[in-house]
C-alpha cells in the first residue's frame, strides 16, 4: 500500500517535497493516510535554518579553489599539541566519561592561566566550564542567560551565530554597527568605532546582555581600555551582563594589546569570558571552549550543560591541559605559543594585505585575529546580471569563486538586516594559512586584472 | 589600578539572572554521585561505564589517525557529520532498516547520544506539547523536556510477579495497554522509547513495539527511539528497530552512540538517523548550539565501524563479541546478588542490572516523612560504609513517582572481573556482618 506524504512549506523552511513510502503491509488507520503531517519544526528555530557557513563551505570545497573563507587554518598545530593528544590517546581510562563540568586536570589548567591573565583568583570547578568549543560556551550562556522579554545587544558586524542564539532563545536582538570614522576609506581596523551616544541609547530596561568580541571577527578590531570602559559603564548603569567573545585573545599585533572586559572595575560579577582551544592552538576540530566568570553566574551555564550534552571528551581535553601546562610555564618567554603564533601571523597578515593592494583592492588590516576585510567596490565588477535575490558581496564572491578560483566570505552575513547595505562591499579573507596557500592567493591576485570576466 | 567612575558603582547583578527555562533543572544525580563514588568507592559499579579497556581496534584507528600527516584531522570538519563516518553509518542502517539512506540526510552526528537527545526536544517540542516518557526513565529526559517548556506525561512498566520459582527478569516489567493508551492525546507530541532499555535492561518485543507503533500512528505522534544499547542484547533475543515497523520510519528519530557501541564514553560520539523532513530541523538546532563535533574520534569511530561492517554477524564482530562477554558478568552478577539475599532483576539487555535489596534495609534506618527516597539514603550509605557505589531506581522516576519502587538499586555490569569480584567479596562481608550482629 502507498501513502504519499508531504512536508509542509514554513516560513523560513524553504524544504517542500513529496515522497512516496512503500510499505510491506496495510496499516490499520487510514487516518494517518489522509492526516497531513503536522510534525514541523517549533517556534524557537523559526527562520534559523539557513546558515552561510553550509552555503559557502560546499562552493568552496572544490579542491581547485584557493579557500581564504572559512576560518580554520590549514598550518599545522604546533607539534608538542599534537604530542599531548598521541599521549592521552594510548590511556585507556581516557577513553572514559570524565567530569560533566570540565575534566580536572584541563579546569586546573585553565584557571592557573587565566587567574595570571586576570589577576583574581578563579576557582576551576565553580567559575570554569568547558564546552563544545566556544560556539558551546555562547550557546550555553544564552541559554542559561536570556529569555522571552530580553534584548542583547550585538554590535556589527558581528559572528553570525550571535543573531539565531539569541532568538532562539526567545529574546530580541538590538543591532548596533562599528562605523568608519574615516568616512569609508578605511586602512585599518582601528578606523572602525562605536559611537558612545548611539550605544547609549541602545540601553534600556529590558536590556539583559550586550554581546563583545574582542579581538573582533571579521574586521579585527582590538577595543581600546577607553572603547571597554564606555561600554562598562553603560552595563553598570543598566544592570547589564556582558558575554564577551575574546578567542582570538592571543593574536593582536605589534602596538595593541588585549584587555579583558571582565578586569576592569564592576565587570567581573556580571561578565562571562569565553575562549576557544581552536583559536588558541590552531585546533578548530577539537571543539573545546571555556566559559569563564563568577559562580553565580556559571553556575546556570553549568545547569544548561548538564542538560544538552553533559560533557565534552576526555582525551581532547586531556591533551588540551597538557598543552596549556606546558605554555603556562613559559608565560614569560617569547616562545610561548601565546606570542609565537601571533608573530606568524602578523607576517601573513601583512603579506596578504601587500597582496591586495597590489590587485587594486582596499585591504582593512586587522589589528587582531587572523581576518582581513576588503572593500572590494574599487574593482567596478559588475553583477547586475545576476539575479538572485542576494547582497552584492554574495553574488561577488560566488563569481570569485568561479572565475578567480578565490574563496572568501562576504561581510554581509555578519549583519542585521538594516546594515546589511553598508558592508555588501566588503568580503572577508582568512589568512591563518600555510606559505603555499598564500602563494596560490598571490598568483590569482597577481594575475586579477589579466584575467577576463 | 583603580578607575575613577563618575557614575554610582553596582558591582552586583540585582535582578534574577537565569532564564526561566532552567527552572526545576538544575539538580542532577549524577553531579551528586559520581562526587560520591570518587570520594568512597572502592568498587563502583554506579555510574554507567566501562572500567575495561576500548577494544584495540578502536584505539588503533585513533592512533592511526594521528599518527599520519593528515594534520587537517585537527580542523573542522562537515557540521552534520564527518563524511566518511556519515558514510558508513547509512551503509551500516542501511543493512539494519532495510531501505536506502542518505548519509546527507538521514544521517547525522551529534556530541554523544545525549546532544542527539537535546536536538529532538528542541526541534519537535514547544511550551504545552507532551511527551510520553516510560518510567523507569534515564533520567534526562524529564529535564530535557522541561527545558523546551514541554510537559512530560509518564507511564510506568509495572512489574508483574514471576512464574514460580524463577527469577524476575527485565521482561516480567510491562506497560498496561489500556492505561499507554490513555496517555496519548490532542497534545502529545512525541513519546520517548528507550530499548534496550536503562535502568531496567528490558528488551521491548514486536508485539509491545506494535502497539506503540499503533498508538503513535494513530495519534500523529513522532517516537524519539533512545537505541545506545541496541547491541547488548543477551539470552539470543533480538534488538527490534521501531522505525522498521509499518507506518513508523517518517515519525521516528532513531539515536545511537559511539560510547556504548564501542565501550569509548569519554568519546562523545552519537548519532540520529531518520527521515529528511524531520532531520532538516535537528540539523537546524545542531548548527545553532554546537555545530560541529570533534574530528579526530569521528574519524576514528567511522574507522571502527568499516571494520564492524565488513564483519557483520561472524565471531570476530564486537558487535558479537561485546554482548557475548557481558552477559557472561551479568551472570556472574546475577549469582553473586543471590548468594548474599539481593534479589536481582535479570537483564534482557544493556549493562545495568536493577537489585531488590530489602534484605538488606535493616543497617540503613527509614527516616519517615524524608524528602529523600529510601534508596537514595540506602546507596549513599552504601558507598560511604562499605565502598560500592550503585545508583538508586528512584533517581529513574518522576518527582511524583520516586516513592513507587524504593528498595532497588541500580548496578552497572560493564566491569573487569576483577571489579564484580571485589564488589562480590563486599557484599559476602556485609552478609556475614549482618548475620553476626
Amino acid at each position: 500500500m502507498f501513502f504519499a506524504s508531504r512536508s509542509f512549506c514554513c516560513r523560513g523552511i524553504r524544504t517542500c517535497q513529496l515522497r512516496t513510502d512503500l510499505l510491506s503491509r496495510s496499516i490499520k488507520y487510514s487516518a494517518s493516510a489522509a492526516m497531513a503531517f503536522r510534525h514541523k519544526n517549533t517556534r524557537r528555530i523559526e527562520g534559523l535554518d539557513s546558515n552561510v557557513w553550509v552555503e559557502f563551505t560546499k562552493v568552496a570545497a572544490d579542491p581547485s579553489i584557493v579557500n581564504l573563507g572559512q576560518g580554520l587554518p590549514d598550518i599545522s598545530p604546533p607539534n608538542y599539541v599534537k604530542e599531548e593528544l598521541a599521549k592521552a590517546a594510548a590511556v585507556d581510562r581516557l577513553n572514559q566519561y570524565t567530569r560533566g563540568f570540565g575534566h580536572p586536570s584541563l579546569v586546573k589548567a585553565l584557571s592557573q592561566v587565566y587567574e595570571r591573565v586576570c589577576g583574581r583568583k578563579i576557582d576551576p570547578l565553580t567559575d570554569i566550564l568547558v564546552t563544545v568549543g566556544a560556539y558551546g560556551s555562547l550557546f550555553s550562556t544564552i541559554q542559561g542567560l536570556i529569555e522571552e522579554g530580553d534584548e542583547v545587544i550585538i554590535i556589527e558586524p558581528f559572528y553570525d551565530c550571535y543573531e539565531p542564539m539569541v532568538k532562539m532563545a526567545g529574546a530580541k536582538p538590538v543591532f548596533i554597527p562599528l562605523r568608519c570614522k574615516t568616512n569609508g576609506n578605511s586602512a585599518s581596523s582601528d578606523d572602525w568605532v562605536l559611537d558612545p551616544a548611539e550605544l547609549a541609547n541602545k540601553f534600556n530596561s529590558k536590556t539583559k546582555a550586550i554581546i563583545l568580541n574582542t579581538p573582533h571577527n571579521p574586521i579585527g578590531k582590538v577595543f581600546t581600555r577607553e572603547e571597554l570602559q564606555v561600554i562598562a559603564d553603560l552595563c553598570i548603569k543598566h544592570d547589564t551582563l556582558c558575554i564577551s567573545d575574546e578567542v582570538y585573545e592571543w593574536l593582536v599585533y605589534k602596538g595593541n594589546k588585549h584587555i579583558k572586559i571582565a578586569t576592569l572595575p564592576g565587570m567581573w560579577e556580571r561578565t562571562v569570558t569565553i575562549g576557544s582551544a581552536g583559536k588558541t592552538y590552531s585546533v578548530t576540530g577539537w571543539k573545546l571552549g571555556w566559559s569563564i566568570g563568577p559562580e553565580n553566574l556559571i553556575k546556570h551555564l553549568q545547569v544548561v550543560h548538564q542538560n544538552t550534552l553533559y560533557t565534552c571528551p576526555t582525551p581532547l581535553q586531556e591533551a588540551l591541559a597538557q598543552a596549556f601546562w606546558i605554555d603556562y610555564k613559559r608565560m614569560d618567554d617569547p616562545d610561548c605559543y601565546f606570542y609565537s603564533l601571533s608573530r606568524e601571523l602578523e607576517s601573513k597578515r601583512d603579506r596578504m594585505a601587500q597582496l591586495l593592494k597590489e590587485a587594486g583592492l582596499k585591504p582593512v588590516v586587522p589589528d587582531g585575529g587572523y581576518f582581513m576585510i576588503v572593500d572590494v567596490s574599487t574593482l567596478n565588477v559588475d553583477l547586475s546580471d545576476v539575479d538572485e535575490k542576494q547582497p552584492y558581496d554574495y553574488k561577488f564572491v560566488k563569481w570569485m569563486i568561479a572565475s578567480k578560483k578565490l574563496s572568501a566570505i562576504p561581510l554581509s552575513a555578519f549583519c542585521g538586516p538594516e546594515t546589511k547595505k553598508e558592508f555588501e562591499k566588503y568580503i572577508r579573507f582568512c589568512f591563518i594559512k600555510k606559505d603555499s596557500t598564500l602563494d596560490a592567493a598571490e598568483v590569482i591576485l597577481k594575475n586579477w586584472n589579466k584575467q577576463t570576466g | 589600578q583603580n578607575h575613577f567612575l563618575s557614575l554610582p558603582l553596582q558591582a552586583k547583578m540585582s535582578r534574577p539572572v537565569q532564564a526561566r527555562r532552567l527552572e526545576g533543572i538544575d539538580k542532577n544525580i549524577w553531579v551528586e554521585f559520581v562526587k560520591l563514588a570518587a570520594t568512597y568507592s572502592k568498587v563502583n559499579l554506579g555510574q554507567g561505564f566501562p572500567d575495561f579497556p576500548a577494544p584495540d581496534f578502536l584505539q588503533e584507528a585513533l592512533r592511526g589517525a594521528l599518527g599520519g600527516e593528515k594534520h587537517m584531522l585537527h580542523q573542522y570538519t562537515r557540521a552534520f557529520g564527518h563524511p566518511p563516518l556519515v558514510n558508513v553509518l547509512a551503509q551500516f542502517f542501511e543493512k539494519l532498516l532495510g531501505r536506502e539512506l542518505d548519509p546527507m540526510t538521514n544521517v547525522m552526528v551529534t556530541v554523544g547520544a545525549y546532544q542527539a537527545l537535546f536536538c529532538c526536544f528542541q526541534a519537535f517540542v514547544d511550551e504545552g506539547d507532551e511527551v510520553i516518557i516510560i518510567e523507569p526513565f534515564f533520567d534526562c529526559y524529564e529535564p530535557m523536556v522541561k527545558m523546551a517548556g514541554g510537559t512530560p506525561v509518564f507511564v510506568p512498566l509495572r512489574p508483574k510477579a514471576p512464574k514460580d520459582g524463577k527469577l524476575m527478569s527485565s521482561a516480567d516489567w510491562q506497560l498496561d495497554p489500556a492505561e499507554l493508551a490513555s496517555k496519548f492525546g490532542a497534545k502529545t507530541k512525541a513519546i520517548v522509547l528507550n530499548s534496550p532499555n536503562n535502568p531496567l535492561g528490558k528488551v521491548f518485543s514486536r508485539g509491545e513495539l506494535e502497539l506503540l507503533a499503533e498508538l503513535c500512528v494513530k495519534h500523529d505522534v513522532l517516537c524519539i527511539s533512545d537505541e545506545v544499547y541496541e547491541w547488548l542484547v543477551y539470552d539470543g533475543r533480538q534488538h527490534i528497530r521501531i522505525a522498521s515497523l509499518p507506518g513508523m520510519w517518517d515519525r521516528t528519530v532513531i539515536i545511537g552512540s559511539a560510547g556504548k557501541t564501542f565501550s569509548a564514553t569519554g568519546w562523545k560520539v552519537g548519532w540520529t538517523v531518520g527521515p529528511d523532513r524531520l532531520l532538516q530541523h535537528l540539523r537546524t538546532v545542531h548548527q545553532n548550539s554546537v555545530y560541529h563535533c570533534a574530528t579526530i574520534a569521528q574519524e576514528a569511530v567511522a574507522q571502527g565501524f568499516q571494520r564492524e561492517l565488513k564483519l557483520y554477524g561472524t565471531p570476530d564482530s564486537y558487535f558479537v563479541q561485546l554482548p557475548r562477554e557481558l552477559q557472561q558478568k551479568r551472570d556472574w552478577l546475577v549469582q553473586s546478588l543471590i548468594a548474599v539475599g539481593m534479589k536481582p532483576i535479570i537483564p534482557e539487555g544493556t549493562y545495568f542490572l536493577v537489585a531488590d535489596i530489602s534484605e538488606f534495609k535493616s543497617d540503613v534506618r527509614d527516616v519517615p516523612n524524608s524528602d529523600e527516597p529510601y534508596d537514595y539514603r540506602f546507596a549513599k550509605w552504601m558507598v560511604k560504609n562499605k565502598g560500592l557505589a550503585a545508583i538508586p531506581l528512584s533517581a529513574f522516576y518522576s518527582e511524583a513517582h520516586k516513592n513507587n519502587h524504593t528498595n532497588f538499586i541500580r548496578f552497572c555490569f560493564a566491569k573487569e572481573e576483577a571489579t564484580l569480584k571485589a564488589a562480590s567479596d563486599i557484599l559476602q562481608k556485609w552478609k556475614q556482618e549482618k548475620g553476626s550482629s
